[in-house]
């Protein structure tokens, strides 16, 4: 049988779906979808989804892996939780998008580029480290997170918007020496590492 | 009445000299005279707000909430957890609820806390600050605090989306929230009726990440306070807050607008009205300056 | 009582009618003008005393003819209920005071109707006759039904618990249909998660056990004749032995046949893996809970697709127009048959829309898709072989593409056909002596309209689908289940139980001579003159509800069981020669002459209104509630339906010196109101004609309106008989005044 054949007979089949029942936060609910599209109309990035959630759901029904995990759609979410509120069958879409975007990221098939994407890797970093948020670093991360030429350009771009945050004391050059951090960092990475833990050996293995 | 006191969750951008430090100002101003007492969580951490997802997991996620839930039992065993931040009171709700709901969770995230010592119950209300002030004392308590009212102030509540969903304010309805425009009210300004991008989104976290898109949607909240004849807007969500106000530059230089319209927090109206300082209700931390607030306050 | 005519009119000053009207003016006129025998005045008529008033006259007065001058005919029915007298009713009330200002101005002219309206009340009663039974009735109570499926099995176990005998008379060897061809069946009970068993057998065997039915198998209704009471079958077997026997009602659950698709080339039934949902049910049964296997070479099936509407809700040729209402649900079902077996097989249900009626029906929705069944948005491109079970190329509405899937089965949910006998608008009826059986009839009536009962659209049978959803157009016969419209099995359970308790009453209603609905209980019926009758046919033709045969020398005949008594007939007459007892042309006619018409000159012109009964005269009393004033030169006569209205009574009162005529009956044509199907209809074509009578007057078009008006109306129906005022202010008055 040629791959086009393989190809073909995995459309439509549960074995992606599956997959995401198990690995996917919330993703027991992605069958329950009822095809109405409010969601869709609810999104205020709407627009920009290469795919609304009313399509994801129907391309992991579909069998289309690939093209779901590696869609920069999720990524568009502004967690404004419009969806949740208004989906007719109570699927708890924000956090599916979340964790479709968490586990195709953990498989590596998220898009490298993608901003947000990079946005919430150095956030979580940044937050991890210490505890707390360090608000500086992580916008100077943000600038600079496409390279320095172009970090240098955001830079003075938003300086305008920084030096406002710095004038009404809302912004600390001093963040970039130390910065707020909780005592216990020690404690909290322990927790951390012994969640991540627990989550990945729970994880089942699906062929991709 | 009786001091009420809770156990307190500032989070990362309320601390000295963040982004949201100012509404923490006011927050403590408006506590003083209504006789909250805010008890820090000691040693609290970030919340991973709505964007920790990219590297974290649904576990370490809710064991970064549920480890403040659990410092929080500690410390302060009989009070309930209250939040001024959306993010951080949303994330933590969101918790306390699926650790409630699901036990499988619960003690899975039980085995990660053990790692630091900690063990957590989830057993309490996790609330946000406004919670407290129509649940606990209630509009007529809170009216009656008013020593300035914002006479002659029209104020678009711009309510935002995670202080309104998915768990919103009991009694509230998600499409369109009355209780900012009723503090308004009961600080003695105006609020504009049928704000249309009320519940509409600001981007989020995503203003960083995704500027253009996210400028867009802003620009509409802005426009629709102006088309509402708003002075300012007021708002109880630090995100809201600071990118309805900090972009406004960058947004008349896209769309050739001129807008220059303050952003403030409910506790600054309420510090202003309840009689303190400009500097007391957190207005020196104003990028854009809410000059009708500060003519009151100075009066 | 005696044979003299004695008539008593009753006025009643109550409601504020004695404040707002001269009442002993009014009561003058009853006596002096009408010659009412006994005139009385009371101030609260319909209380108790008021009722012992009249039953006093009735009693020692001899009084059989009453004038009731009150309240609307459709207030007070309770009250103003007289046994063996004639009754009429003036409407002062909603009529009159209700729909005029209380002011000096309009005291004239609302003084005026009301006078008119007493003097139409007694003229009424005074043509009216107490109707007899005319003594056709017969008492067979016992129930026909005809069909053996899940319909006619559920009626018949119902009309025996309620103590009626009836008889099945079922084509096939075994009773069941299709239903006894299932696996399982669409969950009726909560938690509606799983199909369940069907429950034929033991509905066979109950019957099998029961005194009360006697069941006919491999048998054929070759002849029905008569009417509700005294109906008479053949019933004929297959080796054609014939028994006649006579019913007092009948049940038709004739069901439905499966569409046949084999003539859609797309949808690629003929490759042997490509199957209808009711071949799917026989494998199922074979697999008898084991897997199921495809049947081109017996692989246990690992993926299959389910078509829905494969050849249903298209207007391509070769489809069903409509949804057949139990296909989604059912492919549901049969999805589970595999997933329950076995979770690991491929069920994708392709769908365009998904429609789960019914209180459990969005619950099974759900359960199948917790189930893990896809549901798909898209329409099927072509279903082929693939060599290995068939391809079904087709496009994802959803993701907007074109798609190719491969499965082991594709199941076709094709819908149903009614199985509703000869049409009988294309079929006329063989001609009066020369009645032949028809093969295709289901009932082979020999009434003289047709064979079977009319059909709506689709073939399915006609009824009155929201006020009376289970009577056919011919009274006593009842159709039950997917031949009165596509529905499941629960659908079919509920309504051949509600044909049942139809029939039973029907077959009681005719012991006591009584109509059925809408005029439940009238004990009147159609006599006709046959001395003046010139058989033209119109009767017999316009019946809607083929009450009336031709007798051996061609006059009608009329089956006065089968009438509804909407008095279509009547209307149709050219020779007027068909009147009922308490309703006639004179009835109606006396009191349009007996009005009081003022000369050209007095500036007040008279409209004659006349309004069906069941809607528009309603909706002029609600009007009256809800305070909406009509014009006082109006003078309303409620007709019992438009189809009535026979065309001299507008001559009678054009010719009379009316300056206006508003017709109002109910909405017709495909989504019809009319109580009576065809009588509004029937009106609209005969006055679409009275512009010759007018021509031939020499009077204005517009003098004449027939209008659809609705019951809810209560704005409009006012406002036609002020358009009629405003016209007639236009054109002028009639010049036929005396």
């Amino acid at each position: 049988m040629s791959n086009m054949n393989t190809a073909m007979i995995e459309k439509y089949r549960n074995n992606f779906l599956k997959e995401v029942e198990a690995n996917v936060e919330e993703g027991e609910w992605v069958k329950m979808c009822m095809q109405c599209g409010v969601c869709s109309g609810s999104c205020p990035l709407g627009p920009y989804w290469d795919h609304p959630p009313q399509e994801i759901f129907m391309m992991i029904r579909a069998g289309k892996r690939e093209e779901v995990l590696s869609s920069s759609s999720m990524w568009m979410c502004t967690s404004c939780y419009n969806c949740i509120a208004r989906c007719p069958r109570g699927l708890p879409i924000t956090h599916i998008m979340h964790g479709l975007a968490h586990y195709a990221d953990r498989l590596g098939l998220a898009p490298k580029e993608q901003p947000t994407r990079k946005f919430a890797k150095h956030f979580w970093d940044n937050l991890t480290k210490k505890g707390r948020v360090n608000e500086l670093k992580l916008g100077l991360k943000l600038y600079f997170m496409n390279g320095f030429g172009e970090g240098i350009k955001t830079a003075m771009k938003m300086k305008d918007v920084g030096l406002g945050m710095w004038k009404s004391k809302r912004l600390s050059i001093g963040e970039l020496w130390g910065g707020h951090s909780i005592k216990d960092t020690k404690g909290l990475h322990a927790i951390l590492n012994k969640a991540r833990e627990i989550e990945e050996a729970k994880a089942k293995k699906f062929e991709g | 009445m009786a001091k009420k006191e809770y156990s307190f969750y500032p989070g990362c951008s309320s601390q000295k000299a963040a982004s949201a430090s100012n509404y923490q100002v006011s927050i403590d101003s408006m506590c003083d005279v209504l006789d909250i007492q805010l008890n820090e969580i000691p040693d609290w951490n970030c919340c991973s707000a709505s964007i920790g997802y990219a590297g974290g997991g649904e576990l370490p996620r809710l064991a970064l909430s549920a480890r403040n839930m659990a410092l929080s039992e500690q410390a302060h065993p009989d009070q309930d957890i209250v939040a001024t931040c959306a993010a951080c009171w949303l994330a933590t709700k969101e918790t306390q609820e699926r650790l409630h709901d699901d036990s499988a969770l619960m003690e899975e995230t039980n085995q990660a806390l053990a790692e630091a010592g900690l063990k957590v119950k989830a057993d309490k209300n996790i609330r946000h600050m406004v919670e407290v002030l129509i649940e606990d004392i209630g509009y007529d308590e809170l009216g009656s605090k008013v020593q300035k009212p914002l006479e002659g102030i029209k104020i678009a509540g711009y309510v935002g989306c995670q202080t309104n969903r998915p768990f919103g304010i009991a009694g509230e309805s998600f499409e369109n929230p009355k209780y900012l425009d009723k503090l308004v009210e009961t600080m003695g300004a105006d609020p504009v009726e049928n704000y249309d991008r009320k519940v509409s989104c600001c981007g989020g976290a995503l203003a960083f990440s995704e500027p253009e898109k996210s400028q867009a949607l802003i620009k509409e909240i802005i426009e629709a306070a102006y088309d509402g004849g708003a002075d300012m807007i007021v708002t109880p969500c630090p995100v809201c807050q600071m990118n309805v106000e900090v972009y406004q530059n960058h947004i008349n230089k896209t769309y050739n607008t001129k807008f220059n319209m303050p952003v403030v927090y409910y506790s600054t109206l309420m510090s202003v009205a309840y009689g303190k300082s400009a500097k007391e209700a957190g207005l020196d931390g104003q990028v854009i300056r809410a000059k009708k607030l500060e003519e009151i306050a100075g009066k | 009582m005696s044979d003299e005519k004695k008539t008593g009119c009753y006025i009643c000053k109550g409601c504020g009618i004695g404040e707002r009207l001269n009442t002993s003016q009014m009561a003058t006129i009853a006596e002096r003008e009408a010659r009412a025998n006994i005139v009385r005045e009371h101030d609260f008529l319909c209380s108790a005393e008021g009722v012992a008033m009249i039953q006093n006259d009735i009693d020692n007065e001899g009084v059989n003819h009453i004038a009731i001058v009150a309240c609307s005919r459709r207030a007070k029915t309770e009250a103003f209920n007289f046994d063996g007298v004639a009754i009429s009713r003036g409407n002062i009330r909603e009529g009159v005071i209700w729909v005029r200002p209380d002011t000096d101005e309009a005291q004239e002219t609302t003084q005026e109707m009301a006078e008119d309206y007493t003097r139409m009340a007694v003229f009424e009663v005074n043509a009216m006759n107490v109707p007899k039974p005319s003594g056709e009735a017969e008492g067979q109570t016992n129930i026909l039904i005809v069909g053996g499926g899940l319909s006619g099995m559920t009626a018949a176990i119902e009309a025996s618990k309620a103590g009626y005998k009836c008889t099945i008379v079922e084509k096939s060897g075994a009773l069941g249909g299709h239903a006894a061809q299932a696996w399982k069946r669409i969950p009726q009970h909560a938690p509606y998660k799983d199909p369940e068993d069907t429950g034929i057998d033991e509905m066979i065997a109950a019957i099998e056990a029961d005194p009360n039915i006697e069941v006919c198998l491999n048998s054929r209704v070759t002849r029905t004749s008569g009417a509700p009471g005294r109906f008479s079958a053949d019933i004929s077997t297959e080796s054609g032995d014939t028994k006649t026997e006579n019913f007092g009602a009948i049940i038709q659950a004739s069901g439905y046949t499966d569409h046949d698709v084999s003539h859609i080339d797309k949808l690629g039934y003929g490759n042997a893996d490509v199957i209808t949902q009711a071949e799917l049910e026989a494998l199922a049964r074979e697999a008898n809970g084991g897997p199921i296997k495809r049947p081109s070479d017996g692989k246990e099936v690992a993926n299959v697709v389910f078509i829905q509407c494969a050849g249903q809700r298209s207007d391509e040729e070769g489809h069903l127009p409509y949804c057949s209402g139990h296909c989604c649900l059912t492919s549901i079902k049969q999805a589970m048959y595999f997933k329950d077996q076995n979770p690991d097989i491929d069920t994708t249900i392709l769908y365009d829309d998904l429609r789960t009626p019914g209180a459990g029906g969005e619950d099974f929705y759900r359960s199948g898709q917790d189930k893990q069944v896809i549901f798909t948005k898209g329409a099927v491109n072509q279903i082929s072989s693939s060599g290995n079970g068939a391809k079904v190329n087709f496009k994802d509405r959803i993701l907007d593409e074109d798609v190719e899937i491969e499965a082991d089965l594709v199941v076709l949910a094709t819908g149903m056909v009614p199985n509703s006998g000869v049409n009988i608008d294309e079929v006329p009826q063989d001609e009066p002596g020369q009645f032949e059986v028809s093969v295709d009839s289901i009932l082979n009536l020999t009434y003289r309209q047709g064979k079977d009962v009319p059909q709506l659209k689709y073939g399915f049978s006609d009824s009155h689908f929201i006020c009376f959803p289970y009577e056919t157009r011919r009274t006593g016969i009842y159709t039950a289940g997917p031949v009165r419209r596509p529905m499941d099995d629960q659908q079919a359970i509920e309504d051949a139980t509600g044909a049942a308790l139809k029939a039973i009453q029907a077959a009681e209603n005719a012991q006591l001579g009584r109509a059925a609905h809408p005029r439940s209980g009238d004990l009147s019926y159609p006599s006709f003159r046959r001395e003046g009758c010139t058989q033209c046919k119109r009767c017999t033709v316009e019946c809607p509800f083929g009450a009336i045969d031709e007798d051996e020398e061609r006059y009608p005949k009329f089956n006065e069981g089968r009438c509804r008594r909407c008095g279509t007939c009547m209307g149709a007459c050219p020779v007027r020669v068909i009147s009922f007892e308490n309703y006639s042309v004179d009835t109606i006619g006396q009191q349009i002459k007996n009005i009081d018409i003022p000369d050209e000159f007095d500036e007040k012109p008279r409209i004659l209104v006349l309004a069906c009964e069941n809607d528009a005269y309603p909706a002029l009393d609600m009007a009256g509630m809800a305070g909406v004033e009509y014009s006082a030169f109006a003078r309303v006569i409620p007709v019992r339906c438009l189809g009535s209205t026979n065309l001299i009574w507008v001559t009678d009162a054009l010719n009379s010196g009316y300056d206006g005529c508003v017709l109002m009956g109910c909405q017709k044509g495909e989504n019809y109101q009319c109580h009576f199907v065809k009588g509004s209809e029937m009106a609209h074509y005969r006055m679409s004609k009275v512009d010759d009578t007018l021509q031939s007057l020499s009077l204005e078009p517009e003098r004449v309106a027939t209008y659809e008006v609705a019951i809810t109306d209560i704005e409009r129906a006012p406002q036609l008989i002020n358009d009629m005022a405003e016209t007639i202010e236009r054109i002028g008055m009639s010049p036929f005044k005396f």
